[in-house]
């Protein structure tokens, strides 16, 4: 463990086999652990992009491209203008010309936007195309080249109304749009909870200096207790059985709530409920719904189109197996590997009959 | 205490061998009377038999030998991967229902309510995902570190796993952990108030050592980033300083076995003190540079709106915070009479020092017996004892940890940061009990 015992079994390697360490690279200290990376693996895996734009590709892409790779890849989840809050919460709204020349959102000050959205937050472009390189579309990350990045970039700046629709945007003239983000003034680092050092020493915050000063009195504290809020009626129930959360055995039990969750065990569910089960488990549910579309078509939608249609199941089956895409939109269903040619046979047997639950 | 008021003599079987099922129903609908009528019942031999007998001869628990002392057993290896009781299905992980829309984009909260001691049960740390999770094979995931470094470098998981390591104990906690609350009361139980946090054992390596074999520029390079390999490839930034103490470590251990995949199998990073966004799951990449990233999670989420229309931004240090776990929210006291109060106290900055206890809402405190070990970023665990005389109360804990730092009430925390920060609320929790012996979650300022 110590540093002498490490320095000494270097030492008798290094003097046993006449060697250096095997790799060039990480090995100081280690021989034999670790290698060189290669530029080629570190260019494949470097991808970030930083607010001085350190990092980001040489390319462009205008907002009318833009338009038509946003309704393909993004509109199913985010809206045909980025305003949809559907799957996830708006990227686009809430933002006025006057945000732009001063940089501060003023509906974050009066609260008037009913919902924060992604342009009232955030005050760097970069960390907008570095987000959408590294981890967008939803279910085919790092999919787009640069030049797509550029134009699916340039029309939600527009649709903002920070850039014009015919802008292109580059490499070029990002700084020029940076200075036009709405909430580009909008951030403090002036807080204890950055754990480095402090802006004073090159790092960021005031050093660790708490914000709220709290004494542990012990007695007579306060005259009255006040209780400001509780758990509203409606809620009570929000959270299913608190019965069937807590321990049979012990200091409490749960209180019964809601409506009892079943009892039966995931085995002994048949039917509606065991392929719900299934669908879940496999994660079918990430992206479907039993009666509304997430990013993919709802199952009720499915079943409707293909009602009728007595060759369905076996298309479907090897859609679910292979991966398919158009039929529903441009987002692609990628091949679901992961789940078994009975379990894709159950599975779709129970969307064309309807997905029903039990 | 405890021996002093206990009734001598005094058979107290479990509820639902006891009473009969029109006095299960009172249970269920929250009368704690019912224990209290049924020993009066019991007195007159006017219940169900069950209870005549437990009053005359015993309890039948005792008196009639039940089927596991009376037969076989199962074998060993029966389950060659253990698993809780079937008794014990209630603790599970959960969502908080209408919180997120998309399951590959969520959290599911541990079940504080039942657990004891520090340490999280692997199979119930809470999960927060931002593109889903994969279970990757081991062998074919890399850890690379490059930028402000002399080599950039590659490392397999053999050769992580051949470098010294070390085993610590650490909380981890979601900077939205108690985020539903900031405005109001939102949710029914602890696990949906508090259950964003979890405590293990990690081993893996310091990420010192890693960054000294690969020739970091200290110097210029006072910032780290670290990157995920799923599909969000999350990213965010860690100062130097916290890695040149030492304690960030490149983990592949969780309580004696590798990490779970849910948990960042086989690689995460473990950053003691700071949210755990902050510990990057799969992790795949550090580079070593001279300013912040701004990252999706440092840009969009993850930031503290402040009453003045400001956000804070790159706030990382959990707070000291502590929440009683028993009794809490959702719960019902069964009787009159003493109680184990529990709960976890923790801190970002250090070791927890103290802990006091409130029954009156905050007027008076004592102070809580806190449970070995008592570990520096660590949950600690603390108890104290109760006598509940069946009225209303408002429990409360109050931490404090050994920068000096006094866990602060909703007043205060709204006082300096308003209601909308979502992130980073460590306020004290309050937790009411009624006559009937029903808990639930209020605010007390």
């Amino acid at each position: 463990m110590s540093r002498f015992s490490k320095t000494l079994i270097a030492l008798l390697v290094a003097g046993a086999t006449g060697l250096a360490a095997g790799t060039a690279g990480a090995s100081e200290g280690y021989p034999g652990i670790g290698r060189a990376a290669t530029e080629a693996e570190v260019k494949a895996w470097d991808i970030d992009v930083r607010p001085d734009f350190v990092g980001l590709p040489k390319g462009r892409g205008n907002v009318d491209d833009g338009m038509e790779l946003w309704e393909t890849h993004c509109a199913s989840c985010h809206g045909v203008f980025g305003e949809s809050n559907e799957v996830f919460t708006p990227i686009v709204g809430g933002t006025t010309a006057q945000d732009i020349e001063t940089g501060r959102v003023a509906a974050l000050v009066t609260g008037d936007s009913p919902q924060r959205t992604t342009l009232m937050k955030v005050p760097t472009v970069s960390t907008l195309f570095d987000y959408i390189q590294r981890a967008m579309p939803w279910t085919a990350p790092k999919s787009l080249t640069a030049d797509e990045v550029y134009a699916i970039l340039a029309y939600l700046l527009n649709l903002g109304e920070i850039v014009p629709a015919d802008f292109e945007l580059s490499d070029e003239n990002i700084r020029e749009v940076q200075e036009r983000m709405p909430n580009r003034n909008g951030m403090t680092t002036d807080h204890g909870m950055w754990p480095g050092a402090a802006a004073a020493k090159g790092g960021l915050g005031n050093g660790g200096k708490p914000d709220v000063k709290n004494a542990a009195c012990m007695k007579d504290c306060k005259k009255e207790v006040e209780i400001v809020s509780a758990l509203p009626d409606y809620a009570q129930d929000a959270h299913g059985n608190l019965a069937e959360q807590n321990r049979p055995v012990g200091q409490t039990r749960g209180k019964p709530t809601g409506a009892p969750a079943e009892e039966a065990a995931p085995e002994a569910k048949a039917g509606g409920a065991a392929a719900l089960a299934l669908a879940n488990e496999k994660g079918c549910m990430a992206c479907h719904g039993v009666a509304n579309r997430i990013v993919g078509p709802g199952y009720n939608e499915i079943a409707e189109k293909y009602r009728g249609q007595t060759d369905a199941a076996s298309g479907l089956i090897d859609k679910v197996k292979t991966g398919g895409q158009g039929v529903w939109g441009a987002v692609p269903m990628p091949p679901q590997g992961h789940v078994t040619d009975d379990e894709i046979k159950q599975l779709v047997q129970w969307i064309l009959e309807g997905a029903q639950a039990q | 205490m405890a021996i002093k008021n206990a009734r001598p003599g005094r058979v107290r079987p479990a509820p639902e061998n006891f009473l009969t099922d029109e006095q299960i129903a009172a249970v269920k609908d929250g009368r704690r009377d019912f224990l209290r009528k049924a020993f009066l019942g019991a007195t007159a031999a006017l219940a169900a038999p069950a209870v005549a007998r437990a009053a005359s001869a015993g309890d039948p628990a005792i008196l009639e030998l039940p089927p596991w002392t009376t037969s076989l057993g199962l074998p060993v290896a029966a389950n060659p991967y253990g698993m809780p009781s079937k008794y014990e299905r209630g603790l599970q992980r959960r969502e908080s229902p209408g919180l997120t829309r998309v399951g590959g984009s969520s959290v599911a909260f541990t079940p504080l309510q039942g657990l004891f001691g520090i340490i999280t049960p692997s199979g119930l740390h809470f999960e927060r995902h931002h593109q889903g999770w994969h279970d990757i094979d081991p062998s074919k995931h890399r850890l690379m570190i490059n930028g402000m470094v002399k080599t950039n470098s590659v490392f397999t998981m053999d050769d992580i796993m051949r470098l010294p390591s070390v085993s610590r104990i650490h909380f981890i906690e979601c900077g939205a952990n108690t985020g539903m609350e900031w405005g109001n009361v939102a949710v029914p139980t602890v696990q949906y108030s508090h259950g964003m946090l979890s405590c293990s054992e990690f081993t893996g390596v310091p990420l010192k050592e890693i960054l000294d074999m690969c020739g970091a520029d200290y110097k210029k390079g006072r910032f780290v980033l670290a990157e995920g390999a799923d599909g969000s490839s999350m990213t965010r930034t860690i100062p130097m300083e916290l890695i040149e103490s030492g304690e960030v470590l490149v983990a592949y251990g969780m309580n004696g076995e590798m990490l779970r995949p849910e948990n960042g199998y086989p690689l995460r990073l473990v950053v003691p003190g700071v949210q755990g966004v902050s510990w990057v799951k799969w992790l795949r990449r550090i580079e070593v540079g001279d300013k912040p990233w701004g990252a999706k999670d440092e840009a969009v989420h993850y930031i503290d709106l402040m009453p003045d229309g400001q956000h804070r931004q790159y706030t990382s240090v959990q707070e000291c915070k502590s929440v009683i776990t028993t009794p809490s929210g959702g719960q019902l006291l069964l009787d009159k009479g003493f109680y184990n109060v529990s709960g976890m106290a923790w801190s970002g900055r250090g070791k927890i020092t103290r802990v006091d206890v409130s029954v009156d809402g905050g007027i008076n405190w004592r102070q809580a017996r806190l449970e070995t070990p008592v570990l520096s970023k660590a949950i600690t665990r603390f108890n104290i004892d109760w006598v509940w005389d069946g009225k209303p109360a408002i429990l409360q804990s109050r931490a404090v940890d050994d920068s000096g730092y006094v866990q602060p009430g909703y007043g205060q925390l709204r006082k300096a940061r308003g209601t909308k920060s979502i992130y980073h609320n460590n306020a004290i929790q309050s937790w009411k009990v009624v006559e009937s012996g029903e808990v639930s979650n209020v605010q007390v300022l």
